[in-house]
């Protein structure tokens, strides 16, 4: 077993893991942080996409072991004093889920997307969220989503 | 989806990580960047007693300009090679191909040096990397030594970085003012490539001066498509496909659900027409 | 006094934000596989790596002496209460069924069956002593490939003595719905049209979101399973007549469930084997799979080859069809299983008017994965074959193809049209979609692109696909059911609570997994009783709580379920009124309902019905003879299908010198009847359409000749992302159905079944002129590269204005050169 301390969503956790604990396993199993989902095994899926430090990642990709001494937010921690963060809100206004299962990934990539790229065009959305596969969209609102959330950002930076 | 059990250690410093190695021998497994290694632990293809990683050693990361080359710590990630500089500036070829690989995700995570010794021959990172005569910087317990990029990949995940020792450095001669394109043929965005194309050429007056062009998945190694390069010296834009037709020569690819060996040797001889065309646009 | 001023008028039309979102946006979800209990174990499969083998031992000494693990066990250790995965719908009486034992005791039939299961206290301790595990397995000859099961030269289970499952047949001359159709075709030889086929549906499979998770938990007084599943009232069922414990004595609960496509209809072995494993032990057990496990064990869909004869006159009108089907249902009948294919049975003629049709399935086993109901489920294989012939006989007569169908399908004015396979079709308006689509689409101006595409010889050529598809949905009839030998109902159970303080609390039997019934069912409610939107909720998914269902599949929820709601809400009004009647001391004949409350015509007083709940639930004051209580159930049995259709439109561009596609524009305009939520029926619609393009360019479950299946993940099965697929472009006409009280229809599988042929038409128009008629699917760039390198050598080598028969001396009607790898291999 291995000592670990990791932030997670503003809070701090020390945990012993084993090495091979996965950090995913570790945020849903030891932490609680069951918004965070596994899709699949061969980081393809993208469901369990949380931000490293400020950067997206898929989390059955890194092992918890590595996370120590860094900060996680999972969707858990975006929403601030009871209020959605604006990409969960496009995703609700503009119907971008219907079982649920992809979305805390594709609005964890979402949010990163928009970090790295404010204004990206449909092409632009449609490469940065690549990697995250949903089954029950068809991605149509997804991507109108994304774009609903950068052109709110937009209309909140003028 | 879990790994079996092995030991980790996350040594700080170079000469740490050699000896840890230095005393794992067989039973370590390096991690990088991890986006290809954990994959393949949590299948059970592979069991390592002790987990090597490399994430807490900060010399190994990011790019410095090296005068006459560009060198790329092995550990950089992916995305900071795409966000720098320095490589989108003389290493054009390289940025190009960085930015098809895998997803957002996986590129902030996965590092170039992990890569190239993975030698994955689908990886997008070798043809580039060859085509531009990168040398590669290698530490061991008998101290460092170079390897140019043509004799660095051995075989299907095999290359020229042995037992106890480490890659450290990818060098990039400066390619400044090369145009260059990454041609990728995927059937669904998140493949590996079935084919790809690293195409880079510095053109004068209209007609190519010098080409150099890499091969993705068209052997058990990344390939370099010498007679096309050849071939493609006083080449114009609008005569470039009996040039790019050798493309396909020399090469042994894989036959599998995406595509049989002869319509890879078709598709590479396409590809490498429409990168160098791209290139020579910028 | 209101709290509810902005509320729109009627709620149904209305396009409402979903109310399931809040908790899915941010992650505060019940997936199964959250769920952890006191003492909770967890369960490793061992799987079989072999297609077909004899099991001769199985040591788990090893496996239970690793730390952690609890206990082994194999199929005899569980064989007294392990139950069996049985059919429900034997298409014949005398259908040749395996046995399915969740885990066998003799012989695996396909790889990926489960031989063992490991019990410990973690997961990873399961999943460690998984690997010690030694079974001693003696390989058998396998059968794979569908063609090869029908010649019965190897068995997929050999004390059967055949693969052949059944045959099934419906015939318009027999059942009196229409002529003989091979007098029909006889005649098109001599001097019309006939057009002959031969077309693959691959093998495919469901891939919902959420990998299979159950938690049983066996410490109550009822056994309780949790189980990421689409039917938790027929898992229930078929756990009952099948492992002896009482149905009474099990609640199953869907919890939140992250998609299911029909691929979480099934009862499953994993279900079973953890519910045995539980009840062994007397302890909570999970089992949650890998997305590798999925992939192998979950149930695939399609997986049928179509010969195809179709006939016309020189102008193009057609005279009959006839459909011979080769149906591979896998290594066991599924739940549906069988009867996948006879689904179609109805919908190969589709909107045209056949006078003679015939449809034939002949259902074989083979040693693969199970095949069971995928998205549409017998309805996009019929509707593929029929779209992809209309296309060819409009390539043959040399008109454009939205003509020949103009000239064949039902007009407006001839509904209701009792259909040559004896469907009666309630409404429609085929001309109004297609006219609508075309506009949307930019037709002419595609075409005229097209055109110059050709002449100016253009690496990349341009195709249009069209499909003017229909479906029946919501299943089923339950009497039409029991005439096919379906083993339950179609029925669908709805409650209505009325509560004291004024919510409404709404019970319905059809299980949802992602569709938004809590929404939709809010809408309908709101508006019916005259209750605030916000003031409905809507339970589900749980025996205990809503104990009557049929649950969730082909696409009948909101036709089925919804009707029964309306039929709830009915009685809640009917037993409200003589309590208003009672409070305003008023005559019942006086009284009016509208907008939740009871007015006395002709005055201005009136009751709320939520002020009639509160008084109903004192109990102090009311009429003699009546209970104290609004609370009404409904159950709901259809007395026909629905039908959707519409007129889907796409444009897909090919380049001839890598044979890769990619899709310009897709328009659909489908007429699902009434809409209840625009935005959630739109969802269905984007998402529907991309499983069905995703059939035509991408997926293929892919096995190898030891019956590996090779697309056995996410790396190998190609699901598209963001980056591989285009925004649509969606609009509906509407033509209520007069089969339930709302006027809908049903839109679940509607964008799934019209798409695959529309993608694939598109490509072979795009290349046609080059000689080709036919592109496998998945229509992947090689195959299309090779298509064209090989032109001239495909279906219609031959003129085939002659009306030649291609199916001559048992030579097959596919050119394997024509990049058909999946059959070649297969």
């Amino acid at each position: 077993m291995t000592r670990i301390s990791v932030t997670v969503d503003g809070v701090s956790y020390t945990d012993e893991v084993e090495p091979r604990t996965l950090l995913v396993h570790y945020l849903r199993e030891v932490v609680g942080k069951v918004g965070t989902v596994v899709g699949c095994d061969t980081s393809n899926c993208g469901a369990c996409t949380v931000h490293l430090d400020g950067r997206s990642v898929k989390s059955c990709n890194v092992l918890a072991v590595q996370a120590d001494g860094h900060e996680v937010t999972t969707i858990e921690g975006l929403a601030t004093n009871g209020e959605l963060h604006p990409m969960q809100a496009a995703f609700h206004d503009n119907h971008a889920l219907q079982c649920g299962y992809c979305t805390p990934g594709m609005i964890m990539q979402a949010v990163d997307l928009l970090r790295e790229n404010p204004h990206p065009t449909e092409d632009e959305i449609r490469q940065g969220m690549e990697g995250n596969l949903c089954r029950c969209t068809g991605y149509h609102n997804i991507v109108k989503a994304v774009a609903a959330a950068a052109g709110a950002s937009e209309r909140s930076d003028a | 989806m879990i790994p079996a059990a092995f030991d980790y250690v996350a040594p700080t410093s170079l000469d740490e990580a050699l000896s840890v190695l230095a005393e794992a021998g067989d039973d370590a497994k390096v991690l990088a960047g991890g986006q290809s290694l954990l994959p393949i632990l949590r299948m059970r293809l592979n069991a390592p007693e002790k987990v090597v990683d490399l994430g807490r050693i900060e010399a190994l990361r990011g790019v410095r300009d090296g005068g006459d080359h560009v060198a790329i710590g092995a550990m950089t990630p992916y995305a900071d090679v795409l966000g720098d500089a320095l490589v989108r500036e003389h290493a054009g070829l390289l940025a190009r191909a960085v930015e098809t690989v895998a997803d957002p995700q996986i590129r902030h995570r996965g590092t170039v040096g992990g890569a190239l010794v993975h030698a994955d021959p689908a990886g997008d990172v070798g043809a580039p990397v060859l085509a531009l005569d990168a040398t590669m910087v290698v530490v061991g317990p008998g101290g460092e030594r170079t390897v140019p990029a043509g004799e660095f990949f051995r075989d299907l995940f095999e290359t020229a970085v042995g037992d106890g020792e480490l890659l450290t450095e990818i060098r990039i001669p400066k390619h400044t003012g090369w145009g260059s394109a990454y041609e990728k043929f995927v059937r669904v965005s998140h493949q590996w490539s079935i084919v790809a194309v690293a195409a880079t050429v510095r053109v004068e007056g209209g007609s190519i001066a010098e080409a150099k062009v890499g091969l993705t998945n068209m052997g058990s190694t990344p390939l370099r498509a010498t007679a096309v390069e050849q071939a493609l010296v006083g080449s114009s834009a609008s005569a470039l496909a009996d040039a790019c037709a050798a493309a396909a020569d020399g090469t042994n690819p894989p036959s599998d659900l995406n595509g049989d060996a002869d319509y890879r040797r078709h598709l590479v001889t396409v590809l490498t027409r429409r990168a160098v065309q791209k290139a020579m646009e910028g | 006094m209101t709290a509810v001023d902005d509320r729109p008028t009627t709620e149904i039309g209305t396009a409402r934000r979903r109310k399931e979102d809040a908790r899915l946006v941010t992650g505060r979800t019940r997936w199964t596989d959250n769920i952890q209990l006191p003492g909770m174990l967890h369960l490793a499969m061992v799987r079989s790596p072999f297609a077909h083998a004899r099991i001769n031992g199985i040591d788990t000494s090893e496996a239970k002496a690793a730390p952690n693990v609890i206990a082994v066990m194999t199929g005899q250790d569980i064989a007294d209460i392990q139950g069996v995965n049985i059919t429900a719908w034997p298409i014949t009486t005398d259908q040749v069924n395996p046995t399915h034992l969740p885990m066998p005791l003799e012989r695996v039939a396909h790889t990926g069956e489960v031989v063992a299961v490991v019990v410990a206290r973690s997961a990873a301790a399961a999943r460690d002593a998984a690997e010690l595990v030694d079974v001693d397995y003696e390989e058998l000859p396998a059968v794979l490939d569908l063609k090869a099961a029908a010649t019965d030269e190897v068995l997929a289970h050999p004390d059967l003595g055949t693969n052949k499952s059944a045959h099934w047949q419906l015939d318009s001359a027999a059942q009196g719905s229409g002529g003989d159709v091979e007098e029909a075709i006889a005649k098109a030889r001599e001097g019309g049209i006939v057009i002959e086929r031969e077309y693959r549906q691959q093998r495919l499979i469901p891939a919902f979101m959420e990998p299979r998770s159950t938690v049983v938990d066996p410490t109550g007084e009822q056994v309780v399973m949790w189980t990421a599943t689409q039917a938790p009232h027929v898992l229930r069922f078929c756990i009952a007549a099948t492992t002896g414990l009482p149905e009474s004595k099990i609640r199953v609960i869907a919890p939140d469930v992250g998609g299911g496509f029909g691929g979480k209809l099934q009862s499953t072995p994993e279900e079973f084997i953890t519910l045995a494993v539980a009840r062994k032990l007397g302890k909570p057990c999970k089992y949650t799979e890998t997305r590798s496990e999925t992939m192998v064990s979950a149930h695939h869909g399609r997986d049928q080859w179509q010969k195809l004869t179709l006939s016309a006159e020189k102008d193009g009108t057609v005279t009959g069809l006839k459909v011979e089907l080769l149906a591979d249902l896998g290594a066991y009948a599924a739940l549906v299983g069988g009867g996948v294919p006879v689904l179609g049975a109805w919908m190969f003629n589709a909107i045209y008017k056949f006078p003679a049709y015939q449809f034939n399935t002949t259902n074989y086993y083979t040693n693969k994965t199970w095949v069971d109901a995928y998205r549409g489920a017998g309805r996009p294989e019929a509707t593929y074959a029929i779209e992809r012939l209309m296309d060819e006989l409009a390539a043959e007569v040399g008109v454009d193809p939205l003509e020949i169908r103009e000239k064949n399908w039902i007009r407006h004015d001839e509904f209701p049209f009792t259909t040559v396979a004896g469907m009666t079709y309630d409404s429609g308006n085929y001309e109004a979609a297609t006219a609508r689509a075309k506009e949307l689409f930019g037709y002419d101006e595609l075409r005229a692109e097209q055109k110059r595409r050709r002449e100016s010889g253009d690496p990349v050529q341009l195709g249009i696909g069209v499909s003017t598809f229909t479906e029946m949905c919501g299943l089923a009839p339950s009497r039409v059911l029991g005439s096919l030998n379906y083993g339950a109902g179609g029925w669908e159970s709805a409650s209505i609570r009325m509560l004291a303080t004024g919510t409404v609390e709404v019970v319905t039997g059809a299980s949802a997994h992602g569709q938004g019934h809590e929404t939709a069912w809010s809408q309908i409610v709101a508006d019916r009783l005259g209750v605030p939107f916000e003031n409905v909720e809507v339970l589900h998914g749980d025996t205990q709580i809503a104990p009557k269902g049929m649950d969730t599949y082909g696409s009948r929820s909101l036709v089925v379920g919804g009707e029964a709601l309306v039929r709830a809400a009915d009685k809640v009004i009917e037993k409200a009124k003589p309590l208003a009647a009672h409070m305003l001391e008023a005559s019942v004949d006086d009284l009016e309902f509208a907008a939740g409350r009871f007015t006395v015509k002709g005055t201005d007083k009136g009751v709320g019905l939520t002020d009639i709940a509160l008084s109903i639930w004192t109990g102090h004051d009311y009429p003699e003879g009546l209970e104290p209580s609004l609370d009404a159930d409904a159950t709901f049995d259809p007395v026909n299908f629905s039908f959707p259709h519409g007129t889907h439109l796409c444009a897909m561009e090919v380049d001839t010198e890598t044979g890769a596609t990619r899709m310009r524009k897709y328009v659909c305009v489908d007429d699902i009847g009434v809409i209840i939520n625009p935005l959630i029926v739109e969802g269905q619609v984007h998402g529907g359409l991309v499983q069905g393009i995703a059939q035509a360019l991408w997926e293929g479950a892919e096995y190898d000749e030891q019956g590996t299946l090779v697309s056995g993940s996410f790396v190998d099965y190609t699901l598209p992302t963001t980056a591989d697929t285009i925004s649509f472009v969606t609009d509906h006409t509407t033509s209520p159905s007069t089969s339930n009280s709302l006027g809908t229809k049903g839109v679940g599988e509607a964008g799934t079944i019209a798409s695959t042929p529309a993608v694939v038409n598109a490509i072979v128009d795009a290349v046609r002129h080059l000689g080709i008629d036919d592109v496998q699917m998945p229509c992947t760039p090689e195959r299309v590269w090779k298509a064209i390198q090989s032109a001239g050598g495909t279906q219609d080598a031959a003129p085939a204005a002659d009306a030649q028969s291609h199916f001559g001396d048992g030579a097959p009607n596919q050119d394997p050169a024509a990049g058909t790898t999946d059959g070649a291999a297969q």
